[in-house]
């Protein structure tokens, strides 16, 4: 492979590094040195492989949605399936990496931050199957919006703590989670769900994702005899996005990262990191991020739980700044539109998550030959946001807009 | 700043630009002066302060509803020399308003207001080079941390301290604590065998007894959620004229009271 990123000072480009309190920087040498041990050692990476399989089911499906791409009438459209994945979202890839990688360094305590609580959930999951103790750190806003994966995770045996700081979302729980660990990090393991947070921290997810993408290029091959001519996945801290993506850099593949514009991207109410934010340091990480002019971190919104966060992994802002990635962003209307037709046309119900990248590639299929495909990453299933959905529908109160209004 | 190795422990306190108030940021920075206090730590409020435990955290938030930023905290320190405040005064910030503000310029500033050295808790020695030779050419010490953690680190941060050494006392975020840990006392003897700079303990000390142990093992000691909790227990009567006075009284009895182990305290 061509593409080298990251340094060894953990640099993507100019992006990445370790800005975090010193009592942070041996546990993170510790992480380093363990992640590059446990990846030069086929037991690790056997080890690896063989729960993802038995224990989430991969590989996960490749679908080609038929009527849908008869609808719009251009570019096949190809789904990666991380929804079929045990506990319903790509996060189990990393939460078995990472809880493997605690196991072999001997801790038995994992700390977690979660948004839609997905990641939560993968790590309450992991945790009861590897019988270790886990807290997860949630913003009381999104224990509001995501009820059901809140006591998913205590059923789990998890301890989940409310985070009443800031907005009380996905910044505020992480913001949490770190001063946790730098009181516990003699004997916890800090389970990050994105890839975002200092070094090693974007590189070892990105190692635990790039399955997603490693799976779908060989089932696309097998399928088309070709490469997808797109891939498309939704970006919040991007995850998903980096685990598809990086299996294509060095390819002749155009790579779309689908931010969310949450009201729009000309109101101050979105997530749009890349699109709109500004090179900054939020969790540790150089990257961009929605800054004010002092520096001061401004709450994002999206309707989704899961890309309402004001930074991005610093392996995105390096891709960014080097075009090789394309972001784009949809508004909540646009991926609800999309949630509705993915569930109608095709039987499938998305995570709201999903559905931006979903309705990106509505947008671009119709005027891209009918002979390319695009490959989009279903990063999770939509049971979770059922609810919120449900009292939209009713009429109710905007459950996304309560957090900001 | 150059500091002196002395017999006499300094104490440290920390209090947050703008809080309650940035009128009343001036008056408590006297006062601390008054206690005995030999610098000043001023710190700026920064929106995810993740060194910070929940009393620093809710000064920074006050601080901020006060439109209290970089520039701004910077710009005060001309008001408190101007006031009367002769001490040191070291600028304690998180990284990204230093970013923001653009790195040359946040020395340029920090030094045309007379900063005597900068903090910044968020920036790890590997990360910290291009700060360093910056805080050097503009003649501003650039205070670095240990932890209890830094174990085989703490020899190359210490050899190129400048200023001070700040020693962070136990595992955590600030806040106070009943109880430091047993091994305090022989990480603060390993720091100070690799340190050419004064020692100081800081992060939970919230009681004159810690104090007291402290003072035989560190060459300062820093005080400062223990002094903003005490701050946010007199409240209001900051703020108002006719109780301010008695209020910044008992604020500096206090800082007093706490350091009392230190030894009889003069105004320089």
């Amino acid at each position: 492979m061509m593409y080298k990123e990251p340094n060894e000072n953990g640099r993507f480009g100019e992006f990445g590094g370790k800005f975090v309190p010193e009592t942070l920087m041996l546990p993170l040498e510790e992480i380093e040195r363990e992640l590059e041990k446990a990846m030069a050692d086929p037991t690790f990476r056997t080890e690896y492989m063989d729960s993802l399989q038995e224990y989430s089911g991969r590989p996960t499906s490749l679908t080609f949605v038929k009527n849908l791409t008869e609808k719009f009438n251009g570019a096949k459209i190809y789904l990666k399936r991380e929804d079929l994945n045990h506990t319903g979202a790509h996060k189990i890839n990393n939460a078995i990496g990472q809880v493997l990688l605690a196991k072999r360094m001997g801790k038995k305590k994992l700390i977690a931050e979660t948004g839609a609580g997905q990641h939560g959930v993968a790590a309450a999951t992991v945790a009861a199957r590897f019988g270790m103790e886990c807290i997860v750190f949630m913003g009381e806003e999104d224990i509001k919006r995501q009820e059901l994966n809140v006591f998913r995770m205590k059923l789990l045996g998890a301890e989940v703590v409310p985070v009443f700081s800031g907005n009380r979302t996905l910044k505020d729980a992480t913001n949490e989670a770190i001063r946790y660990w730098v009181q516990h990090c003699d004997d916890h393991f800090y389970m990050i769900g994105s890839v975002v947070g200092p070094h090693p921290y974007p590189k070892m997810v990105r190692e635990f994702q790039r399955i997603i993408g490693d799976e779908a290029k060989q089932q696309f091959l097998e399928r088309e005899g070709k490469l997808p001519e797109v891939v498309v996945a939704c970006v919040g801290g991007g995850s998903n996005a980096i685990g598809t993506f990086y299996p294509f850099l060095d390819d002749e593949v155009a790579l779309i990262g689908v931010e969310a514009a949450g009201k729009g991207t000309n109101t101050p109410y979105h997530a749009a990191t890349i699109t709109k934010g500004t090179k900054g340091v939020i969790h540790g990480s150089l990257t961009y991020l929605l800054q004010d002019e002092y520096g001061q971190i401004l709450e994002p919104y999206s309707i989704s739980a899961g890309l309402d966060y004001p930074g991005v992994g610093p392996e995105h802002a390096y891709l960014a700044s080097i075009g090789r990635v394309q972001y784009e962003s949809v508004t909540d209307e646009e991926a609800l539109h999309a949630f509705q037709l993915l569930a109608r046309e095709e039987g499938i119900i998305p995570a709201i998550e999903s559905a931006h990248a979903l309705a990106h590639t509505f947008k671009l299929v119709p005027h891209l030959p009918k002979d390319s495909a695009v490959l989009v990453c279903l990063s999770g299933r939509g049971d979770k946001d059922v609810q919120a959905i449900m009292n939209r529908e009713k009429g109710g109160a905007d459950i996304a807009a309560i957090s900001n209004d | 700043m150059q500091l002196s190795l002395t017999t006499k422990t300094m104490f440290i306190p920390f209090i947050m630009a703008g809080d309650p108030h940035p009128d009343i940021t001036v008056e408590l920075a006297l006062a601390l002066q008054e206690a005995g206090a030999d610098i000043l730590e001023l710190g700026v409020p920064y929106s995810d302060p993740l060194a910070d435990g929940p009393i620093i955290q809710r000064a920074t938030s006050r601080a901020l509803k006060h439109k209290m930023n970089l520039p701004k905290a910077i710009e005060l320190v001309p008001v408190l020399r101007k006031k009367g405040v002769k001490i040191p005064i070291i600028l304690f910030t998180y990284y990204n308003p230093v970013l923001q503000l653009g790195e040359e310029f946040f020395f340029t500033l920090v030094k045309e207001n007379g900063v005597d050295g900068v903090l910044i808790p968020d920036l790890p020695f590997e990360e910290s080079g291009p700060i360093r030779k910056l805080s050097a050419e503009a003649g501003v010490a650039c205070i670095s941390l240990v932890a209890p953690t830094s174990k085989q680190r703490i020899e190359k941060i210490a050899s190129s301290a400048q200023g001070f050494l700040y020693c962070v006392s136990s595992l955590g975020v600030t806040g106070v604590r009943d109880t430091l840990p047993d091994e305090l006392e022989s990480f603060l003897m390993e720091v100070k065998q690799y340190s050419r700079v004064p020692v100081a303990v800081g992060f939970g000390i919230s009681t004159s007894e810690q104090v007291s142990m402290l003072k035989n093992y560190s060459d300062g000691i820093i005080i400062g959620s223990a002094l903003v909790q005490k701050m946010e227990q007199l409240g209001d009567r900051l703020l108002h004229e006719e109780t301010k006075q008695e209020a910044l009284n008992e604020f500096q009895r206090y800082a007093q009271m706490l350091t009392a182990p230190l030894g009889k305290r003069c105004t320089p």
